[in-house]
């Protein structure tokens, strides 16, 4: 009797330590990867980019399971897709708002209908929603690992181009680079994060980890390269407190990590304002 | 040795029409003015040349490895882009801060390193733009509207260092400008632009054009003021806006 219980207990103990573990490692991957990438989506006002891309998502879900397609990849290319009409559009100016609105609307709209009409597998919808960190699996970790990675070596790389073309397009062109080619990088990278975030934070939540830390970040830098530190060490420490929050209090991990992201804005603004 | 030979280019945004016909070219060490008013065809003028635009009919023909400095008229500054002074001077290609220094000294703006950029004014910003282009040692420096948002003392000041910017490298000025009233004197060519090329010329042939006096007369009344250069005072004077107490 005493041995069963033992046995049970330790397996739960395993359970938590690794569910946690594989919970923590996977916030720290995506912190590497929206850091930096939420550095340029502020610097360069694509809010509404990472909104469009994150909806088309729960499109990607859709279409995942009718093809019976593993879930990233599914995801990555309707990401892909969107990233790519968004930045179309929004290069003939700002009367595209309002199709750019429509577009990002419809494809969460239309992912969500699609959904409901897959027969057989029942889909728990809120998952791709709001996340599900704490069911994410090793092989998962892999993925979600191998893709941030994939886009801090896209950022690090091109970090000079980047910079240069999201200062001024003029200047880039007259240096020889071609803004449109870095638009693209940044819209690939985009598309990345969506696909390794969806089972994170879910298509609702992705672009408040764009936005909120980079925006803390802002505060207490002086050069963008330690913008972009600052934003990958807020955006850890956003997740890890989220999950803390989660697990003690039984909240929702992914809303969880958002709160702790907006509670860490709130103090920096405070901070920061007595400060100067 | 031609730099950039604009042959006989039109480019049309949509129905409308911004640049018909336009012919030219820049030769090694020239200083080229180009005026027109707003609305004229100025910036896709420079946007064509960039490489940003592509004209519809005609063509732009550029030296081979042409290396272009361009001096923007402002940069996007709300963007929450933290950037400093030093950093700038480093995009898109890093730079040794001797060199960085060097540079500044050159266009009067050292000891603004670690200001942000955001922070600058008028006159300090045209100055750390003008570093940056400079850097790389251009065959040609593109500048638009550089004077904008400077007084009269200010453009004046400016137009000197460019001049002897100029004369130092050895580089050719594109020049461009709606300041109808000030034009660079030491301008080889003067061209007059409205959609199309009204006239051109060195400064004095373009004042006295009826074309210019056509296109301009009802607000500067006929003419065209010449900034003068004077070359026989001391070029210390050129240092009396550098200092800033802030």
């Amino acid at each position: 009797m005493t041995t069963v219980t033992t046995i049970v207990t330790m397996t739960i103990t395993t359970m938590i330590d690794d569910f946690l573990l594989r919970a923590g490692l996977a916030v720290v991957a995506l912190a590497l990867a929206t850091g930096p990438l939420g550095c340029f989506v502020l610097w360069r006002r694509m809010a509404y980019f990472g909104d469009a891309t994150a909806h088309a998502a729960i499109l990607g879900v859709a279409i995942s399971f009718g093809f019976n397609l593993s879930i990233e990849l599914g995801v990555l290319a309707v990401a892909l897709a969107m990233a790519l009409s968004v930045s179309a559009l929004s290069n003939r100016g700002h009367s595209m708002d309002g199709a750019l609105g429509a577009l990002s609307h419809s494809a969460l709209a239309l992912g969500l209908v699609g959904i409901s009409f897959i027969q057989g597998v029942r889909i728990d919808v809120e998952a791709y929603l709001f996340g599900d960190i704490l069911a994410i699996s090793q092989s998962d970790l892999w993925t979600i690992w191998a893709g941030a990675l994939i886009v801090v070596a896209l950022i690090f790389w091109r970090w000079q181009k980047l910079l240069t073309s999201t200062l001024n397009q003029e200047i880039a062109r007259a240096s020889g680079i071609n803004p449109a080619r870095e638009q693209l990088i940044l819209t690939i990278a985009l598309a990345i994060v969506v696909a390794v975030a969806i089972k994170i934070l879910g298509a609702l939540l992705i672009s408040a980890m764009l936005l909120i830390p980079t925006a803390t970040a802002r505060v207490f830098s002086n050069t963008p390269e330690r913008m972009v530190l600052l934003s990958v060490l807020l955006s850890m420490a956003a997740g890890i407190g989220g999950l803390w929050l989660s697990f003690t209090a039984d909240t929702p991990a992914g809303p969880s990590i958002v709160v702790a992201a907006a509670a860490l804005f709130l103090l920096s603004t405070l901070f920061g304002r007595n400060a100067r | 040795m031609r730099l950039i030979a604009v042959n006989d280019i039109s480019v049309r945004h949509g129905d409308f029409s911004a640049l018909e016909n336009v012919t030219f070219a820049i030769e090694k060490g020239e200083i080229v003015t180009v005026v027109g008013p707003n609305g004229s065809g100025k910036s896709t003028l420079i946007r064509t040349i960039l490489g940003i635009l592509t004209p519809n009919t005609g063509k732009i023909e550029t030296k081979p490895d042409l290396t272009i400095g361009y001096v923007p008229q402002k940069l996007a500054q709300e963007t929450g882009l933290p950037l400093t002074v030093r950093g700038f001077l480093s995009l898109p290609n890093r730079v040794s801060n001797q060199k960085a220094k060097a540079a500044l000294l050159e266009t009067g703006a050292v000891g603004l390193e670690q200001r942000q950029i955001s922070q600058l004014s008028g006159g300090q910003m045209q100055r750390v733009l003008l570093a940056r282009a400079i850097l790389n040692e251009p065959d040609i420096l593109i500048l638009d509207e550089p004077t904008q948002g400077l007084d009269q003392h200010g453009a004046a000041d400016f137009y000197a260092l460019i001049e002897r910017v100029r004369d130092q490298y050895g580089c050719a000025v594109l020049l461009v400008s709606h300041d109808l009233h000030v034009v660079m004197s030491a301008s080889d060519r003067v061209i007059c632009l409205n959609g199309h090329i009204c006239c051109q010329g060195t400064p004095t042939v373009v004042r006295d054009a009826p074309e210019y006096q056509a296109l301009f007369g009802q607000g500067t009344h006929g003419t065209l003021a010449l900034y003068q250069h004077e070359h026989d005072h001391s070029h210390d004077d050129c240092d009396h806006d550098h200092h800033h107490h802030d």
